[in-house]
């Protein structure tokens, strides 16, 4: 009785109450992340089985030297750069014509922007799968042909399955990061465009040196995010080309290589050392930004 | 006079323009909802379009849906267990952490603020193996908690919560703590009631997050009778074309819950999921 209360005494003290608070986070941190990170470190240099796994050294980051991670690399880095590259000025434009003072129906057009954002990747991507699919009946063929195109197997060429790639990507993420955009432009305070229709800016002028310079937080914030989605691509590929593979690897993403080698061929070693690379890669471009942009520092 | 008439053309020209890119958008859905009213077999042969024949049209694949004869609702009611654990779990546990970090002083408090921000920065497909290597060492792999256990204290909401509670003054605290209020007291019966907005934005990110999972339970699920809605609908995906009713029919019903809840609770929803944005 005597030591229970003791006990119970400790715990409410208020030196010891943050400590249970943040509890949850240290054991899920250390349980489910720091430990996780730090094997695929050691697995990395592993040659990975059931009976007896061994020390390879290099061997691992030796295999990846091929022209399939090569691709990977590529699809993921220039899907993370061209999504940046669509999905913040498009957004940022729909969100300032959408906020302009003539607009009418400003709430209807907002949620129905919003509506993609609701579908889960994987009814997105069986939509637009079978939207871009090898029928001369399906819907993109049937557009194309409006112009006199013939039917294309969408899926097999690289531009194609690029332009499929980007417009899933705008077709879902457009309506969120417009709403970024539109919180921001409504914070910016009214009387700033005023004084400058005082001294006769032109709406160039107004664009330039106010609105732009003061979305510059939601912008770094939209970039973040896109960063790291971009270069963690995985379930778009995964599902317009129903698994992991696709042809002439035009489709495959880091992420997609890793659950190939890992999942699929249990080859935990390699896929590891794909995990390290991945994680090096994108701690690089967080130092980047955080040198560029401080992005997490507003906070503080 | 001449002002007045410029606005009304560019209030047109912005609606007209507005309006298409709303049609585009609403687009492939619409595509979805139609093709859902024809039967699979003519989708496999003709594909995914607009052509409908209005009188042919029919709720066969509904029907089919609801017949009790596949497992869409086993994966429906898994999915809405998972959803419901994790959301509670996320959101409790969530909250604790981000109270802490926004209220009190302690040792390491700058320390393990870092580590929130590193798991948010690092995308977790980088250690799926080690996870899942983990989570069948712990006996989860192929159950329920297997999907929800690795992530029940989510970053992304202990940092909301944290920028919620830091517009609380902490005189509050000391009031509570002079009235004779435990520190575990003030949090249930002073600040839950103060969070409850936030609850509700974060509660509709959590929730998206979890109904919409797909890489992770695919992976830690093995057994057909524990597969979530996603991954039981890619698996219906299937080269030859045989559960597309399924599949289509099954694709709508997955929204349409959704869709509803969204008209209902629209600024929850938009504040829920663009959290974080200029704040951060």
């Amino acid at each position: 009785m005597e030591k229970k209360s003791v006990f119970k005494k400790f715990v409410y003290s208020q030196k010891v109450a943050p400590y249970v608070f943040v509890l949850p986070f240290v054991l899920t941190f250390l349980i489910f992340f720091a430990y996780p990170v730090g094997s695929t470190f050691v697995m990395s240099f592993q040659k990975v089985a059931a009976e007896n796994t061994a020390f390879v050294g290099l061997k691992n980051y030796k295999t990846l030297l091929n022209p399939i991670f090569y691709k990977a690399l590529k699809n993921s880095a220039l899907y993370m750069v061209l999504s940046c590259a669509i999905m913040i000025p498009v957004p940022m434009v729909l969100a300032a014509m959408l906020n302009n003072k003539n607009m009418r129906c400003k709430g209807f057009f907002r949620s129905a922007m919003f509506v993609p954002a609701l579908t889960s990747v994987v009814v997105a991507g069986v939509v637009f799968r079978m939207m871009f699919g090898e029928l001369d009946g399906s819907f993109a063929n049937q557009v194309i042909s409006l112009f006199g195109k013939d039917p294309i197997i969408w899926l097999r060429k690289p531009v194609t399955v690029w332009i499929v790639f980007l417009l899933l990507c705008m077709w879902r993420w457009t309506g969120v990061n417009m709403m970024y955009y539109l919180s921001g432009l409504q914070q910016i305070p009214g009387d700033l465009y005023e004084s400058a229709d005082i001294d006769g800016a032109t709406g160039w002028q107004k664009m330039r040196y106010i609105t732009l310079p003061l979305l510059k937080p939601t912008t770094v914030y939209v970039l973040t995010i896109s960063i790291f989605a971009g270069m963690a691509m995985f379930s778009e590929s995964f599902l317009l080309f129903n698994g992991s593979t696709n042809p002439n690897n035009v489709g495959t993403t880091v992420v997609v290589y890793l659950y190939r080698m890992g999942i699929e061929q249990n080859n935990y070693g390699l896929a590891s050392a794909i995990g390290v690379i991945l994680l090096i890669i994108v701690m690089i471009i967080n130092v980047i930004q955080l040198a560029i942009n401080g992005t997490f520092k507003k906070g503080e | 006079m001449d002002m007045k008439k410029k606005s009304t053309v560019q209030s047109v020209l912005l609606f007209v323009f507005y309006l298409i890119v709303i049609i585009i958008t609403l687009l492939p859905l619409a595509l979805l909802a139609v093709s859902s009213l024809r039967p699979g077999s003519e989708l496999m042969r003709n594909g995914l379009n607009f052509n409908l024949d209005w009188a042919a049209a029919n709720l066969n694949n509904y029907k089919l849906l609801f017949s009790g004869q596949n497992s869409y609702f086993v994966w429906y009611k898994n999915s809405l267990v998972i959803t419901v654990v994790q959301l509670v779990l996320a959101l409790f546990l969530s909250a604790c952490v981000g109270y802490a970090f926004a209220m009190y002083e302690f040792r390491f408090k700058n320390l393990l603020f870092m580590c929130v921000l590193l798991v948010m920065m690092v995308p977790t497909e980088i250690i799926l193996l080690p996870l899942y290597k983990l989570t069948i060492g712990m006996g989860l792999s192929d159950s329920i908690w297997g999907i929800i256990l690795p992530y029940m204290v989510v970053p992304m909401l202990i940092f909301f919560f944290r920028q919620y509670l830091s517009g609380i003054p902490k005189d509050f605290l000391d009031a509570a703590r002079v009235d004779g209020c435990t520190e575990y007291g003030i949090f249930f019966r002073i600040m839950i009631p103060l969070m409850k907005p936030s609850f509700a934005a974060m509660g509709i990110y959590q929730g998206m997050q979890s109904w919409n999972n797909f890489l992770w339970p695919m992976i830690v699920v093995r057994s057909a009778d524990k597969v979530t809605l996603p991954v039981g609908l890619q698996s219906l995906m299937s080269p030859y074309g045989n559960n597309y009713d399924i599949l289509i029919a099954g694709a709508c019903f997955a929204i349409i819950p959704i869709l509803i809840l969204f008209i209902c609770f629209q600024s929850y929803f938009i504040e829920g999921m663009t959290a974080g944005g200029v704040k951060g």
